[in-house]
């Protein structure tokens, strides 16, 4: 049975004298690799030159807001119970009265934090979202000096404000549709 | 007191060809290093080292100066006076070779001949054979001064390999020793240019095909290059015997191996590819400046001895290293008797020929 | 004083010094570092008579392979203090009469023989050049060359021997 066109059979016939020297079996080799020494080189130069990634990238999650910029996340403990490595911890408040502008929902995170230690970026925390509150964003390599700077809180992890800041705004979303 | 008997045009001749000849090394090998990475790069597809200035020209010199800024440490179980001697003889033994190598034709200064060569001594090949066992001690001394066991490991498989190829590398060149009738190395660069069959027939690789092949095989290993690179298995013995060595020490042995490794393909192209000599051409009908001609050899030689190095390097990314016992199989019993036989066939070759 | 005797002198005391070395190091190791010197000063001497084959042949034999492995030897011993033996005084007496009857005799030989009288061909003999060298080993002593060969060709097929287990 053959898997794939690629198997090779290997030739176990006993090597004749001009073979045992091993020297044809080392020049083909050196065929081969002087051969790469002309092909296209695979580098890409990164900080100048980056590589595409697919629309559906997971990356560092933001957490989002609505077009008013108030923040949709109502710190309803669904994303944390999806997480599979146990990253995320958030706590909830009541939104008080003159707060409107700020919180969607009656109730939001006061604090909310994802230790990207632990996050394995498998985006059920973006599937387990009512609300539309949380996404995995296209920025990745996240690098910090000490282990504390991992844990990002609420501040790190909210989508700059589209009324204050409309252009980091739209950076943040990047290409990604948003409902 | 009369000191200095021979004069002084000749000491200042001899004193600016060897510091010329020595920074031509130094910057040889560090261009090799830059060389190593790139055609390492270019080998798998990569591109190397392209930050420091264009194409990354500029990378040695911040590797050296890296090497020169660093910390530098000395065991204090080692033993510190040979933990010093032994980066020092290293670079010292690879340096000692160039001194009997034809660069090129002589120079004509002043109506004077002055040769291309530091010193064309009667046993120029055997001065090169001594120089490089000595090499061994650079290894062995560095090991052990080290006092690990790693860099012991590595220091005796590294001066066992070096033996045991030397003796295949001797047996090899008696063969063409017996072609030239001579061992003085400008004799031998004479005798193929001047060659009977003219062209880059009369060049030795034509006629000692196995002879080079032996050869080229066991400068390998003595220049400790991949295949054979037993003695700095960094993946067995964690970088073998300069693993305790820092600093600028750290930075002679690897820079003494690119020495090395530019000399034997000086030696190889001098012994075997025709030293100085333009294939295909007659320089001689071309009567412009000797001094000219000089420096066309001269280019000539490096261009030669660079294929050697690029081979090297070559080589080195395709063949992985062989294991210790494979590596004393084939010095021993492949490379030994295969050297004897080349020299009786050609000792018969050539008491035929002569008859 | 020219250049040639200021390094017929270099050399001698060199040679001489190391070679106290040799005997006096407390480390093996040094000891065998210090006869390389002793070597290479003797090989110094070689090309001040202008004998070059020998100089090279003494480094590429001596200093280049039978020390090497000597060094390997005592390397991997792992010689340290407290393994040294205790040495037994008679014996360093022993040692020191045996090695000065040795002295004497080579004293006593060398003051009765013709050597006094002629004077060292320093650079201008050419008997230590290759060629002539080969033609006179190859002719006249074309006999105890081979007899010598023979015994190395015996020592090594002896080697062999030992070497290989059944």
């Amino acid at each position: 049975m053959q898997l794939t066109q690629r198997a090779k059979q290997v030739d176990r016939r006993p090597m004749n004298g001009w073979e045992k020297s091993y020297l044809p079996a080392i020049l083909k080799g050196m065929g081969i690799t002087i051969s790469h020494f002309f092909k296209k080189k695979a580098t890409i130069q990164y900080p100048e030159q980056k590589r595409t990634f697919s629309k559906v990238f997971r990356g560092v999650q933001i957490l989002n807001r609505d077009e008013e910029g108030r923040e949709r996340c109502t710190a309803c403990g669904l994303c944390a119970v999806a997480c599979p490595a146990e990253a995320i911890t958030m706590e909830a408040a009541e939104r008080q009265p003159g707060e409107e502008h700020l919180y969607r929902e009656e109730k939001y995170a006061a604090k909310y934090e994802i230790n990207m230690l632990r996050c394995i970026f498998c985006g059920y925390c973006e599937e387990a979202c009512p609300k539309d509150a949380i996404y995995l964003s296209q920025t990745f390599a996240q690098a910090n000096y000490d282990r504390k700077g991992f844990i990002y809180k609420k501040e790190d992890l909210l989508i700059p404000n589209p009324k204050e800041d409309p252009e980091a705004y739209r950076r943040a979303v990047g290409e990604r549709p948003v409902k | 007191m009369h000191l200095l008997i021979i004069d002084s045009f000749y000491i200042w001749e001899k004193l600016i060809l060897v510091v010329f000849i020595v920074t031509l090394c130094m910057l040889v090998a560090m261009y090799a290093t830059y060389g190593e990475r790139k055609v390492a790069a270019f080998l798998q597809d990569r591109i190397g080292p392209n930050r420091a200035g264009p194409f990354g020209i500029f990378q040695p010199l911040a590797d050296g100066g890296k090497l020169f800024f660093k910390e530098e440490i000395i065991p204090l179980a080692s033993s510190r006076t040979l933990f010093v001697i032994g980066p020092m003889l290293a670079m010292t033994t690879a340096l000692l070779t160039s001194a009997v190598i034809p660069w090129g034709p002589a120079l004509h200064i002043k109506n004077r001949n002055v040769p291309f060569q530091i010193a064309d001594i009667n046993i120029g090949i055997l001065y090169i054979f001594g120089v490089v066992s000595l090499g061994v001690y650079g290894i062995m001394i560095g090991g052990w001064a080290s006092n690990n066991k790693f860099s012991l490991l590595a220091a005796i498989r590294g001066a066992s390999q070096m033996i045991s190829y030397e003796l295949a590398m001797g047996l090899a060149l008696i063969a063409l020793l017996m072609l030239t009738g001579s061992l003085q190395m400008s004799d031998i660069v004479d005798h193929q240019v001047h060659g009977r069959w003219g062209g880059f027939l009369s060049w030795h690789i034509v006629r000692q095909p196995l002879g080079f092949l032996i050869f080229f095989i066991c400068a390998l290993a003595e220049c400790n290059r991949t295949p054979f690179d037993l003695a700095e298995a960094e993946n067995e013995l964690n970088f073998g015997y300069h693993q305790e060595y820092s600093s600028m020490k750290l930075g002679f042995y690897l820079f003494a191996e690119y020495i090395n490794m530019f000399i034997s393909g000086v030696v190889m192209s001098t012994l075997f590819l025709g030293g100085y000599d333009i294939p295909f051409v007659n320089e001689a009908s071309w009567h412009i400046d000797p001094n000219w001609l000089a420096v066309i050899g001269f280019c000539v030689l490096l261009a030669k001895a660079f294929f050697f190095v690029f081979v090297f390097m070559w080589i080195r990314w395709t063949v992985p290293r062989f294991r210790y016992d494979q590596l004393m199989n084939l010095g021993w019993k492949k490379l030994i008797p295969l050297a004897l036989l080349n020299m009786i066939v050609t000792a018969v070759v050539v008491l035929w020929m002569r008859k | 004083m020219n250049v040639t005797q200021i390094l017929f002198w270099f050399l001698s005391v060199l040679a001489l010094f190391s070679a106290l070395m040799v005997v006096t190091s407390k480390n093996p190791v040094h000891s065998v570092l210090w006869l390389i010197v002793t070597f290479f000063a003797i090989s110094g001497h070689y090309i001040l008579l202008n004998a070059q084959f020998l100089a090279i042949v003494n480094v590429i034999v001596y200093a280049g392979a039978i020390m090497v492995l000597f060094l390997f030897v005592i390397m991997l011993m792992n010689l340290n203090k407290s393994t040294e033996p205790k040495k037994n005084k008679w014996l360093t007496l022993a040692g020191g009469v045996a090695g000065g009857c040795l002295l004497l005799v080579l004293v006593a030989a060398l003051k009765n023989s013709e050597i006094k009288q002629q004077v060292a061909q320093v650079k201008e003999g050419d008997i230590g050049l290759i060629k002539n060298l080969g033609n006179e080993l190859f002719s006249t002593y074309v006999v105890p060359f081979e007899i010598s060969s023979i015994l190395f060709l015996s020592a090594m097929v002896g080697a062999v021997v030992i070497g290989k287990k059944e």
